[in-house]
């Protein structure tokens, strides 16, 4: 072995690679460099003993190393629901075993069941009945004590189960009311007589002679879902016309486009998405809103 | 013990040539073969089948618009957003997707899972101005999608297109009928038995809530409806969870 070149001028040791009489200074990466690159390599062959990696011909088909360790992410993913749901167990299988309304009578219960609802509400009912459950035009408020196709436990469970005029589901909440113009049962004078007749029992208008022809026509047409008085009817989901409270809207002009177009809104059945005690727990919350009956 | 020398190396170019080509191709080896070869990634799902041409139409749309540059479309195995969206996606949900959906950025919510959270007439209002029923949404709104005609004139060569880098996509009859298809699915009224036998599940109503015409705003909804709906978890539940 030959002694190493030395460059005259800086007393550096050349690499000993020579180019038309130029040569190359050898200035060496510094060792804690190296060595921490050496360890870099020694990890990766180490992660690839202990976490899943190599591909291999195993019984005819191709598979991966599970590793040492044998880490899925799946397999952790599903570790942690399932450690949530072993400390939600207790009272989620309490919850899921109780009658609806027992769990209203047992007070830790239900402030279990209404916290778990308020978070279920905030992912999931939100979007459309609001943050605060105020509602929007076409999404009913539930905070009121007007409730369209009831507002018992029993009743709120069964919307929140099924949903209304959801077609996926057979058991959905349905009416169909008719679009009295655009079908052509009413022309626009009947449909304008209606309105003035539904504004005065509303108590926004006098009962003037078109009003009083469209008391007629209501009870020809309307009276068989929305009553005699106009006070709806639960179990078919008509609603209280008499009352202040209006869904798509109270003005005289917004009422005319309700009896001439009809509104049918959807609200999408959640059994299924979510479990029965999930369900219990939003009805719960709903429930408390304040105008449970 | 001869020194090695870089010289050699250095001063020989075919050698130089063929240690590069070697070094190179590990590394290439070593990231894309394991794709070809595992075939544990992507289970066989049932259920998935490829989109209709209405909702093909609306996913292109999704993609013109560029949706996914806010929404992704895949719920990761993570309890945060397992417990917020549902099953994990798995690899198969997308089989259909070229190119994929998933996105890599969340101004808005994952949609993976959408389908049948909300009600047409939410995505109605939804479109045309978010803040009606979100006052907190920064979205902008796209009211034109239920002014705009839904150009479907070319449907059979969007769905061959498909079907040129997705093999399986789409059989010849569903090529053939992709026109009445699309038609059939907007219009709860027409006869659309062909079409829910061709497409499993296929949802056939008026989204846009104008029986008048077919819009863009019916082949978007559509699409955000079917997405996440096919695949019956509870059926694969156990088996999925005992992979780990």
């Amino acid at each position: 072995m030959s002694t190493p070149h030395k460059d005259e001028v800086t007393g550096v040791e050349t690499t000993g690679h020579e180019w038309d009489d130029i040569r190359e200074l050898n200035n060496p990466l510094p060792k804690w460099w190296v060595y921490t690159f050496y360890a870099t390599i020694v990890w990766s062959v180490a992660y690839f003993i202990f976490m899943p990696s190599w591909p291999v011909f195993w019984n005819g088909e191709w598979t991966a190393l599970e590793g040492v360790l044998g880490y899925s992410q799946r397999g952790a993913v599903t570790e942690e629901l399932a450690a949530i749901d072993e400390g939600r167990a207790e009272y989620m299988q309490s919850i899921a075993a109780t009658d609806i309304s027992k769990i209203q009578a047992n007070p830790e219960l239900m402030e279990l069941a209404v916290a778990g609802g308020k978070a279920l509400f905030g992912d999931n009912c939100a979007p459309c009945h609001g943050s605060g459950a105020q509602g929007f035009k076409g999404y009913p408020n539930l905070n009121d004590d007007n409730w369209i196709w009831g507002g018992t436990l029993e009743a709120i469970q069964t919307t929140i189960t099924h949903g209304i005029r959801w077609e996926l589901d057979d058991d959905t909440r349905f009416n169909m009311m008719p679009r009295f113009l655009t079908d052509g049962i009413l022309n626009r004078e009947e449909v304008s007589n209606v309105t003035d007749y539904v504004m005065a029992i509303s108590g926004q208008g006098e009962m003037t002679a078109g009003a009083e022809a469209g008391a007629e026509i209501f009870g020809q047409q309307c009276v068989a879902c929305h009553g005699e008085t106009g006070a709806g009817n639960q179990e078919l989901g008509a609603p209280n016309l008499t009352d202040a409270i209006w869904l798509y809207g109270g003005n005289r002009s917004d009422i005319y486009e309700s009896i001439a177009k009809a509104r049918a809104g959807v609200m999408p059945a959640w059994g299924g998405r979510l479990s029965d005690a999930e369900i219990k727990e939003l009805t719960l919350y709903v429930h408390t809103l304040g105008g449970g009956q | 013990m001869a020194r090695f020398k870089h010289e050699t190396i250095e001063k020989n170019s075919i050698l130089l040539l063929v240690l590069t080509l070697i070094t190179v191709a590990i590394g290439g080896i070593v990231e894309i073969v394991p794709t070809f070869l595992i075939n544990t990634t992507i289970e066989d799902v049932e259920g998935v089948r490829p989109y209709t041409p209405l909702e093909l139409k609306g996913r292109n749309i999704y993609i013109r618009e560029g949706c996914y540059t806010c929404h992704s479309q895949m719920v990761r195995s993570l309890r945060s957003e397992v417990e917020r969206y549902g099953h994990y996606s798995l690899a198969a949900e997308s089989k259909y997707d070229h190119p994929f959906q998933w996105g890599s950025k969340r101004t808005g919510p994952d949609l993976a899972r959408v389908g049948g959270k909300y009600s047409d007439e939410w995505h109605r209002i939804h479109m045309q101005n978010p803040r009606a029923v979100v006052p907190e949404s920064i979205m902008p709104g796209y009211g034109f999608l239920a002014k705009t005609p839904l150009n479907y004139r070319d449907i059979e060569n969007d769905l061959k297109a498909m079907r040129m880098t997705i093999s399986q996509a789409y059989s010849e009859e569903q090529i053939a009928n992709a026109r009445a298809d699309l038609e059939a699915q907007a219009d709860p009224e027409s006869d659309y038995d062909g079409l829910q036998e061709r497409y499993a599940k296929a949802q056939v109503r008026d989204f846009d809530g104008n029986p008048d015409e077919i819009t863009e705003l019916d082949a978007l909804i559509a699409y955000l409806q079917m997405l996440g709906t096919l695949v019956d978890f509870s059926a694969y539940e156990d088996v999925v969870f005992e992979q780990q």
